[in-house]
């Protein structure tokens, strides 16, 4: 409801954008959080909470849509909508009629640097459930009767997600100028030209090479001790041949952003114009220590909620915007992205808005963030902490991310107290190193209001 | 990117998934010392408390012209009250990082608050100024309300929404479930910030109050924050009565022409009320035919098996005045007739059929064991208990539901699909669908 707060996803990858709030969470301070390893490279990470009788079991791949082969966009969600079509041991529906049979909860998710599926379950079911997955890592079965349908359901849900709306679009305009040469530039979901040619042959060939015990980390949230969960995960995944060629994941990196870019998208239902602007900064993975940490209290302070800088400067007092935000998802495993939104009041122009933004953006870079500003945002956000341990899935989420983007157990256990150590000298420094234009995309979405745009759709 | 989305958004309530049984949480009465009754479950673990609580008249309450009243006052309720302006008020909230919410249904102001056990007192506080002192403020209402004019227009070309939209003014005309809570251009243009006083002094009132609280209290401290925060509201409210209603426009297709490459699709028809004796057989045909998991028959018979879209389902919308069934699909506009199609082939072969006893009986286990997914944060479960409350069922409901789900008979869910789905559908398209045109009214 407080539509005001919501930052419009404007990126395509919405479950991103959920992770990032995600990832401001959970210091699980007494938790005992078990991290075991497989003697076939699997890594088996449980988050006991013995509140209820449910458990949250997540199987994490270390491959996105930033690993796919180039014209092969799209697969690697491709091949998560597959992997529910079954094995040889266990045909297509059987694992779902498993999972329905005793209420459990089940679906999956693809980003640029994970694939992930999960499943919520009364905790009797854990080993049941991590046989199926365990199955499914190695027995996948794929004819064309069951590929081709689904290569229709992708489609639509690109329709769904990006066709019908023009913010998702311009976030993938962005992605694709902000990113020169990293394969971040790419919509996760795929180019729809790329997706209507996806085979079957792509789909297998993509699951052999990157599904494996030695690529996957397997969560276990919930009312389950890490000692049975290690005896299940034995009994089931541990079964499974570690794979001799998993490769590093070395994409194409970016060189050094050099040019400030903008676009503008121009599309007939656009009712609310909005500006967006996304910095090439850097990840938890990639920055040094304490840049992170830096730019994620930045982002809080910036635009983190009604008290935020850009919020109350461009909606509140110079009344030139109905919405303003900004947000930085620090888990990417390599560069991330820092971003600025901001929808004009009617009769404002965009440009008007942008030269505001700037303004705000340059006050912060020349005078830094206050003693009070910077312990509202730091107490904010380590509460969040707790609040997650309240959310058994916020918190299986949010190790599991993290462990996909290269970070490791004690890095999110420690997140708390690395917020707490950032200074106003380090916030500022983020903003005057990173906010920096040359770094960025700005994208303008607007009305076309051409004749030829009421023809064409 | 998520395997399934559930179709588009189009029902007008998120009412809770019923929900079957099995979790080891105790639920108390208790009453605070000013005599407020609320439902407590102590949650010792983790040092928050979650409120959740109710007042009966939402959206309905709002004047035809007026539309958006309540829900605009919802979105005030944060920015000044008391002697707090918003701007103080927020600071407040964030430095001991208290969460409020405030949501508007049709039938109902739904409020949540959550805070860390150390910081309860001021956030009780806060929420009592919210509620019995906000200011309305003329540049908070002008703030708040071009905000809400941007969200009207953006919705204005947003096919889920024209959708949404159409199907519930088509199916209850002249009557203010037809409205969405949020009101439209004109209307929120025109509302007043004494029409908002006039809603909340109505509206929050001590009789028309529903509390859940959930975490690390006990019973005495829990009734203190609930003084804290309620005792000083007015004892009664002033609601208007609403009007009961059904569904109208069944047989009907209406196409709303929009260029946008997918056609999103809202179709349903008269429901059950919450207390109809076939609610629990409706509720479990319902889930056999497109409740949101993967072996419903519309996921099997349009997403798997012909792959039209990416997600279709069906739920249960019950109101205090009226029930209906609605679900919703999305998919390119040259099959957009063939997934109605289907649509349609499958709720009429439900209501003449019903199900067969195999899909009862995994209906039955699926609704059982998924009652503890939905009461596993303390959010969540104060939520729950709330909607048990505002439904009458009754504080041992959780303990009988299971029960009730097995007593449903093949003939039981056979007689609930004739009388869910035996009367027609209204059908409303936002999109270019392909040989769909809108029928004759």
């Amino acid at each position: 409801m407080p539509l005001k707060r919501i930052i419009s996803a404007a990126a395509i990858v919405v479950l991103a954008a959920a992770l990032a709030t995600l990832s401001l969470a959970a210091e699980p301070t007494d938790a005992k959080i078990a991290d075991f390893t497989l003697p076939n490279g699997l890594e088996l990470v449980v988050i006991p909470d013995h509140r209820v009788p449910v458990v949250t079991h997540m199987i994490w791949y270390k491959v996105g849509a930033a690993d796919e082969t180039p014209g092969k966009s799209g697969l690697a969600h491709f091949l998560e909508h597959l992997m529910f079509k079954g094995t040889a041991k266990n045909p297509t529906g059987r694992f779902s009629q498993a999972v329905a049979a005793v209420g459990a909860h089940e679906n999956a998710f693809t980003t640029d640097d994970y694939t992930a599926y999960y499943q919520r379950i009364p905790s009797g079911q854990l080993r049941s459930m991590m046989e199926f997955e365990a199955d499914r890592m190695t027995g996948l079965v794929l004819t064309d009767d069951k590929v081709l349908p689904e290569r229709e359901v992708i489609l639509e849900e690109q329709n769904q997600r990006v066709g019908n709306n023009p913010r998702a679009r311009l976030g993938e305009q962005i992605d694709a100028a902000l990113f020169l040469n990293h394969p971040y530039g790419k919509p996760t979901i795929g180019w729809r030209h790329e997706m209507e040619q996806l085979s079957r042959d792509d789909a297998i060939g993509f699951y052999r090479r990157f599904y494996a015990p030695n690529d996957a980390v397997v969560i276990v949230a919930g009312d389950v001790e890490p000692n049975e969960a290690l005896k299940f995960a034995e009994e089931t995944y541990g079964k499974a041949a570690r794979h001799s060629n998993i490769q590093a994941r070395d994409r194409p990196q970016e060189p050094p952003p050099v040019a400030v870019r903008s676009l503008t998208l121009a599309d007939p239902h656009v009712e609310q114009p909005v500006l967006q602007r996304d910095y090439l900064v850097p990840s938890f993975h990639t920055a040094k220590p304490g840049q992170s940490e830096a730019l994620e209290v930045l982002a809080h302070i910036l635009g983190g909620g009604s008290n935020s800088r850009l919020y109350r400067a461009l909606v509140v007092d110079k009344r030139v915007a109905v919405s303003a935000a900004a947000w930085y998802d620090s888990s990417a495993l390599d560069m991330a992205k820092f971003g600025v939104f901001g929808a004009p009041r009617q009769g404002v122009t965009l440009p008007q808005l942008e030269a505001e933004t700037d303004a705000v953006l340059a006050d912060v870079i020349g005078k830094g963030v206050s003693a009070e500003e910077l312990e509202r945002a730091k107490s904010r956000m380590i509460a969040d902490a707790v609040y997650a341990q309240d959310n058994q899935v916020s918190m299986a989420r949010w190790y599991g991310s993290a462990l996909m983007t290269g970070s490791t157990v004690s890095d999110v256990r420690g997140w708390p107290g690395r917020i707490r150590k950032v200074t106003a000298e380090e916030v500022q420094d983020a903003a005057r190193q990173w906010l920096d234009k040359r770094r960025s995309v700005t994208g303008y979405l607007i009305k076309d209001a051409s004749p030829q745009a009421e023809k064409k759709s | 990117m998520t395997r399934f989305l559930a179709a588009a958004a189009l029902a007008a309530l998120a009412l809770f998934a019923g929900a079957p049984a099995a979790s080891a949480m105790t639920i108390e009465k208790i009453v605070s010392p000013s005599g407020i009754e609320a439902w407590l479950v102590q949650e010792h673990s983790v040092p928050l408390v979650a409120l959740n609580y109710a007042f009966h008249g939402g959206s309905a309450q709002d004047e035809a012209d007026r539309a958006g009243t309540a829900n605009l006052a919802a979105d005030l309720l944060d920015e000044g009250a008391g002697d707090l302006d918003g701007k103080t008020f927020h600071e407040r909230l964030e430095n001991h990082a208290i969460e409020l919410g405030f949501n508007v249904a049709r039938d109902y102001f739904h409020g949540s608050l959550r805070t860390l056990n150390e910081n309860r007192d001021e956030a009780f506080d806060l929420l009592h100024l919210a509620l019995s002192a906000p200011r309305f403020d003329a540049d908070a209402v002008e703030r708040v309300r071009g905000q809400m004019l941007s969200v009207l227009r953006r919705d204005s070309t947003n096919p889920n929404s024209l959708a949404s939209r159409r199907w519930w003014e088509t199916a209850f005309p002249d009557h203010p479930y037809g409205r969405e809570s949020r009101g439209t251009l004109d209307t929120v243009a025109r509302i007043t910030a004494d029409d908002m006083h006039d809603y909340v002094r109505r509206a929050f009132a001590r009789n028309e109050l529903t509390i859940s609280i959930v975490g690390d209290v006990d019973a005495k401290t829990a009734g203190a924050l609930i003084d804290r925060a309620f005792a000083g509201l007015p004892a009664k409210g002033d609601l208007k009565p609403v009007a009961a209603a059904s569904p109208r426009g069944m047989g009907r297709l209406i196409v709303i022409n929009l260029d946008v490459p997918q056609a999103v699709v809202a179709f349903g028809g008269q429901g059950l009320a919450r207390h109809d004796p076939d609610f629990m057989a409706g509720y479990i045909v319902n889930h056999i035919l497109g409740g949101g998991t993967f072996s419903s028959r519309l996921y099997k018979e349009v997403r798997e098996k012909r792959g039209l879209a990416y997600g279709v389902s069906d739920s249960l919308v019950w109101f205090r005045r009226a029930a209906v069934v609605l679900g919703g699909t999305a998919t390119r506009a040259d099959r957009a007739s063939e997934a109605l199609a289907i649509v349609e082939a499958e709720t009429k072969r439900m209501a003449e059929s019903g199900p067969t006893a195999e899909e009862l009986a995994a209906a039955k286990a699926f609704l059982k064991g998924a009652y503890a997914l939905s009461l596993d944060t303390s959010g969540k479960i104060a939520a729950q208990l709330t909607q048990i409350q505002l439904d009458n069922l009754g504080i041992d409901y959780i303990q009988r539901r299971g029960a009730m789900i097995d007593a449903v008979s093949i003939e039981d869910a056979k007689r609930a699909a004739r009388r869910l789905y035996g009367g027609g559908m209204l059908v409303t398209v936002a999109g270019r669908p392909k040989g769909l045109t809108s029928s004759a009214e």
